[in-house]
C-alpha cells in the first residue's frame, strides 16, 4: 500500500513562499495498492493529483469524510471526471437528512460551480456511508462517524498486514470522556488503533484550541495523546492552519514533543510525502 | 473493550456537564454512564463503580410507590423506552443504598444517531424532594 500526500492544509489554501515545505493544498491524500486506486478527501491538492496521476487508471474511489468546503473544493477541477474512459466513485458521510448527492449537487451547481453532475461523461457513482466494513480490491476499509460538526467519517484502510487512518478533522477535547486514558469513551479510536501510520487533524496549538472549543479541531498534544492511547507505530499531524508558516509548524512540533517519552514516530504532514507499506 | 458510538459519547459528555440527574444505558438496559448529581439518587459514586450490568444495578435502583411496594420494571420510563425506542416519563419514589427515599420525575429519550443507529438511551430526572 502507498500513501501520498497532495494536501494537508486545513480550512483553506494557503500558497505562499513561506509555506514551501508543509505546501498549501487543502486535504487530498491518494491511496494505491495493485489496481487499487483511492483518494481521501477532494480538497485543493485533487487538481495536482487528477494532473500528474498514471493516465492508465480507468476506476478511481473518491472517499470524502464530510462536506466542509476544504474537503471538496478541489472536486470540479478533477481531470478524471471529465475523462469519458474513466469511472469515479463517490463516497461519503450519510448525514441523515439530505442525501450525499444532493449534497454534492449543491456544490456542482450555478452559482457555486458552472458544471452538474449531468454534464459529465459520467455521472460519478454515489455510495453513502455511515458505519460500514467494505472492501474496495485488496482493501478492507472500515468507516464511522467522528467528532466534527456535521456528519463527518474517519476512514481505516488495511491491506491484510499495514493499516492507515485518516482523521484530518475531529475534536478529540468534545469527542471523549477522561482523555486520554478511556478508549472505550474516545471517538475515533476504532478507526485510529494500532495503525501503521495515523494521519489526524492536529490543527492548534493548546492555547489556541482553548478559545476554539466546538470548532471541530484538535490540539497537537491532544492528538500525541489520542495516538498513543491508540498504540500507532507512525503520526503525520494533519490539517495546518492556513496562517501558519513552515516556521512556525516546524517551531510547534518542536515544543510539542519537548519533555515527551514517546515509542512512536510524530511529523508534520506534508505536502509530497509518501508512506509505503 | 470496542469503543462506543459517537452518540452516546457526546451523550456522556452532555450528562457529564448537567446539573440534573442523568442515567445512561446501552441498548441492553446495562447502565454506562451516571453523573454526578445522579450519584446521589444511587448513593454510590461513578468513579467508583464504573459502569453496571442490567442485573446489577436493578438491584439498586428500587423505584417504590408512595407506600413503599416496589413498581413493576415494565412500567418504568427506561425501560420503557428501551423497549419501544420512544420517549417515555413518569413520576416515583426511590430509596437509595444510604436508606433516603426521593420523589422524582424521569423523563427517558432514545440516542439515535445518523443513518437511525440506535445505541441506547438517557433518562433525566428531577428530583422533586427528599422525604
Ligand atoms: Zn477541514
Ligand atoms: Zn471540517
Amino acid at each position: 500500500m502507498k500513501v501520498k500526500i497532495w494536501g494537508c492544509r486545513g480550512s483553506l489554501p494557503a500558497p505562499g513562499p513561506e509555506n514551501v515545505i508543509y505546501g498549501g493544498n487543502t486535504s487530498c491524500v491518494q491511496i494505491t495498492h495493485g489496481d487499487t486506486f483511492i483518494v481521501l478527501d477532494a480538497g485543493s491538492g485533487i487538481q495536482r493529483l487528477g494532473k500528474y496521476m498514471n493516465p492508465n487508471v480507468k476506476e478511481i474511489h473518491i472517499l470524502l469524510t464530510h462536506l466542509h468546503i476544504d474537503h471538496m473544493m478541489g472536486l470540479g477541477f478533477f481531470l478524471p471526471l471529465y475523462d469519458p474512459e474513466v469511472k469515479v466513485h463517490i463516497w461519503g458521510p450519510d448525514s441523515g437528512k439530505e442525501s450525499l448527492l444532493g449534497n454534492l449537487r449543491r456544490y456542482f451547481s450555478p452559482p457555486l460551480f458552472p458544471v452538474t453532475f449531468s454534464e459529465l461523461p459520467h455521472h460519478p457513482v454515489i455510495h453513502e456511508l455511515s458505519q460500514n466494513t467494505f472492501s474496495l480490491g485488496g482493501l478492507t476499509i472500515y468507516t464511522d462517524y467522528l467528532c466534527h460538526p456535521g456528519a463527518t467519517l474517519g476512514y481505516r484502510i488495511t491491506d491484510g498486514k499495514s493499516t492507515v487512518a485518516y482523521i484530518p478533522d475531529h475534536e478529540l477535547g468534545l469527542g471523549s470522556s477522561n482523555f486520554p486514558h478511556d478508549p472505550e469513551w474516545t471517538s475515533g479510536y476504532e478507526i485510529a488503533k494500532a495503525a501503521d501510520l495515523l494521519l489526524h487533524d492536529a490543527a492548534y496549538n493548546s492555547k489556541e484550541y482553548s478559545t476554539k472549543i466546538g470548532w471541530g479541531h484538535s490540539s497537537v498534544r491532544d492528538t500525541i495523546g489520542f495516538a498513543k492511547m491508540c498504540k500507532v507505530k507512525k503520526l503525520a499531524l494533519f490539517h495546518h492552519e492556513p496562517t501558519r508558516s513552515d516556521e512556525q509548524i516546524n517551531h510547534l512540533l518542536d515544543t510539542s514533543l519537548r519533555n515527551q517519552d514517546l515509542d512512536f514516530e510524530v511529523i508534520m504532514c506534508a505536502e509530497g510525502d509518501v508512506f509505503e507499506f | 473493550m470496542p469503543a462506543q458510538p459517537l452518540e452516546l459519547i457526546l451523550a456522556r459528555q452532555f450528562g457529564d456537564s448537567l446539573n440534573m440527574p442523568v442515567f445512561l444505558v446501552d441498548t441492553e438496559g446495562n447502565l454506562l454512564f451516571y453523573n454526578e448529581p445522579a450519584e446521589e439518587i444511587f448513593g454510590l459514586r461513578f468513579n467508583e463503580t464504573g459502569g453496571m450490568r442490567l442485573e446489577e444495578w436493578a438491584t439498586i435502583f428500587k423505584p417504590v410507590d408512595v407506600d413503599g411496594n416496589p413498581l413493576p420494571p415494565e412500567g418504568l420510563p427506561l425501560v420503557k423506552t428501551l423497549t419501544t425506542r420512544i420517549p417515555a416519563s413518569g413520576s416515583f419514589y426511590i430509596d437509595n443504598m444510604k436508606g433516603e427515599r426521593y420523589f422524582i420525575s424521569v423523563t427517558s429519550v432514545p440516542v439515535i444517531g445518523r443513518a437511525n443507529r440506535y445505541s441506547g438511551a438517557m433518562a433525566m430526572f428531577w428530583k422533586t424532594a427528599s422525604i
